[in-house]
């Protein structure tokens, strides 16, 4: 996986970055990239700006300053729907599925960025629509029995527990076939069994797809198994940037995950 | 427990024993009645549904469209078809400008602001209108039936009024094209995701704008038939836009997020405030038809807030 990091060219790069709420400063001045291929984290204590940073690369946030570039091209103000399009699919910390919609349902959206017809089509149902929803179906298929979740296929998402909540979210980034990723703590609250089915699915999906992630992590276990590069953040501010054993190792990382007295 | 007897059941049983006929006519004037309430909650059901917002100015939109297509009638000498046609294009243009100069400004803010926001859109569009197409009381010549069925009078000996027919399977046929667009379409499925989670829906490359438009413009075409129905059946004319207060109960007794709530909450009502006048009203004093829907409403609101049909509001601590 490493030999990916040094040959690819950064799918995204992130300059300058500074996002402040009124007078809070979210996020100052941070800089890394995400390099095809690669699963990289990004980790810190809470209140780092890790989520506000996600929301800026898929356009939820728009920075004060610095900028987002992403397969080579600058972009300034953009809107979430357009980076969906653009290839950029995500998670959500808290989940955040169509609850009264089944698993099928749920996924089926994802590939909407995928579906060529135009909304006249769409909506009246006939012909070329109609047979592109049956492609779409099969595609769909795929990754439901990829994420085991053939079970629940039927079942309206706000009643499934958890863990497969949060399953069902990342089978509906993937329907979207990303070329990045974006993972708001795929493992919170989950128990260990969840834990060890969520590192597979997600390795699998990396290995097979060559899918680019960035993914935000509190288990520093999980963040030393999947990932390639490690970005840590603190009060909004880029502490270090390496990979997982470096970090590991950097006392300024220990300090910031120990609350050390600053100066 | 014998007055309850005497006051709720005895005279139903009595009149339909007695006057088999008179009970029939009177419970499917009811329906019909409450197919074209429900003609008017659809509408306020589907801007609801996918974005939140209790759009006050419905049965503007209904007057609104009536006096268009009156007045691309009169003006242009057009024949009902294509005036039909000529309005839903208005009233989708109509969408589109709402959504640009309206809607966009607005994104994440209170629903209450959205809602103040219709209500100057009810009194934007009631002027418009009225600059446009006049204010005088205009007749409705689409050609539509009136008068009582021929065939249920000779074979059934039943008055049905003609008007009320057409109007009720007129809303038949829109609930079933509405509830398969929504339920089988691409454009359906990403209304219902929208209307589940915006920032979700956001996520996966929906547009809210273009959602917007598609639902308003759903909303202004079920506004343009309750419009004809209504103006068919009294004028077209200001008290048109009154007829959205009669929506409301219906749409609290079904529940504001659901079709099939607005369709079984219009026939409740329009069934209901008939029988109520017609066994009651001697009780009482009359007029029961004029508040009978509203106190049924507040009933049900003491005792199931979310209506029939509509999502049970779970907080979890």
């Amino acid at each position: 996986m490493t030999q990916a990091v040094e040959a690819g060219r950064p799918l995204l790069a992130v300059d300058g970055i500074k996002l402040s709420f009124g007078g809070v400063d979210a996020i100052r001045d941070v800089s890394f990239d995400i390099v095809k291929g690669e699963i990289r984290a990004i980790i810190g204590p809470n209140g780092a700006g890790k989520t506000s940073m996600l929301n800026v690369i898929n356009g939820f946030y728009h920075p004060q300053a610095g900028s987002v570039s992403f397969k080579g091209k600058t972009r300034r103000r953009i809107r979430p729907y357009q980076t969906a399009r653009q290839g950029i699919a995500r998670t959500f910390q808290n989940i955040a599925l169509f609850k009264s919609m089944t698993t099928l349902d749920n996924i089926m959206t994802g590939r909407l960025t995928r579906m060529k017809r135009n909304i006249f089509w769409q909506a009246v149902h006939l012909g070329p629509a109609r047979a592109e929803e049956f492609e779409h179906r099969a595609f769909v298929e795929r990754i439901i029995d990829f994420l085991e979740l053939q079970h629940i296929r039927k079942t309206p998402a706000g009643r499934l527990p958890y863990g497969l909540q949060k399953r069902v979210e990342l089978g509906r980034a993937l329907a979207a076939e990303p070329e990045l990723l974006l993972l708001d703590e795929p493992m919170a609250g989950m128990n260990l069994e969840e834990k060890r089915d969520m590192c597979r699915f997600i390795l699998e999906t990396n290995a097979r797809f060559g899918t680019t992630m960035a993914l935000i992590e509190h288990d520093m276990g999980v963040v030393m198994d999947l990932s390639d590069r490690v970005v840590v953040l603190d009060r909004g501010i880029k502490l270090a940037d390496a990979t997982p054993a470096e970090v590991r190792a950097d006392q300024r990382v220990i300090d910031a995950y120990l609350g050390v007295t600053r100066h | 427990m014998n007055a309850v007897y005497v006051f709720f059941t005895q005279p139903f049983q009595q009149m339909a024993a007695d006057f088999p006929l008179f009970f029939a006519e009177v419970v499917i004037s009811g329906i019909l009645a409450g197919m074209m309430y429900a003609l008017v909650a659809l509408g306020f059901v589907l801007i609801f549904k996918a974005s939140g917002i209790f759009n006050f100015a419905q049965g503007v939109m209904a007057l609104f469209a009536a006096l268009t297509l009156v007045g691309i009638m009169e003006r242009f000498g057009l024949g009902p078809v294509p005036a039909i046609a000529l309005t839903v294009l208005v009233m989708i243009l109509l969408a589109w400008l709402i959504e640009r100069l309206v809607l966009r400004h607005l994104v994440n803010q209170e629903p209450i602001i959205l809602f103040m926001a219709t209500i100057g859109l009810a009194y934007f569009l009631e002027g418009v209108g009225d600059i446009l197409w006049g204010a005088d009381v205009k007749a409705l010549a689409l050609g539509l039936p009136r008068g009582a069925s021929p065939w249920a009078m000779d074979n059934l000996g039943l008055y049905v009024e003609q008007l009320e027919l057409v109007a009720a399977g007129t809303a038949g046929i829109l609930v079933v094209v509405l509830a398969v667009f929504f339920q089988k379409t691409t454009v359906g499925r990403a209304l219902r995701a929208v209307a589940d989670d915006h920032q979700a829906a956001l996520s996966v490359g929906i547009s809210l704008h273009t959602i917007w438009v598609v639902v308003w413009s759903a909303a202004g075409i079920v506004a343009l038939v309750a419009g004809i129905m209504w103006g068919a059946k009294s004028g077209v004319q200001f008290s048109l836009s009154l007829i959205a207060l009669k929506a409301l109960p219906v749409l609290i007794l079904g529940g504001f997020t659901s079709i099939t709530g607005a369709i079984v909450g219009g026939l409740i009502i329009g069934v209901g405030e008939k029988i109520a006048e017609i066994y009651w009203g001697p009780v009482i004093g009359g007029a029961i038809e004029n508040w009978f829907a509203y106190m049924l409403a507040l009933v049900f609101l003491l005792f199931r807030p979310q209506g029939l049909f509509g999502e049970k509001i779970i907080e979890r601590v």
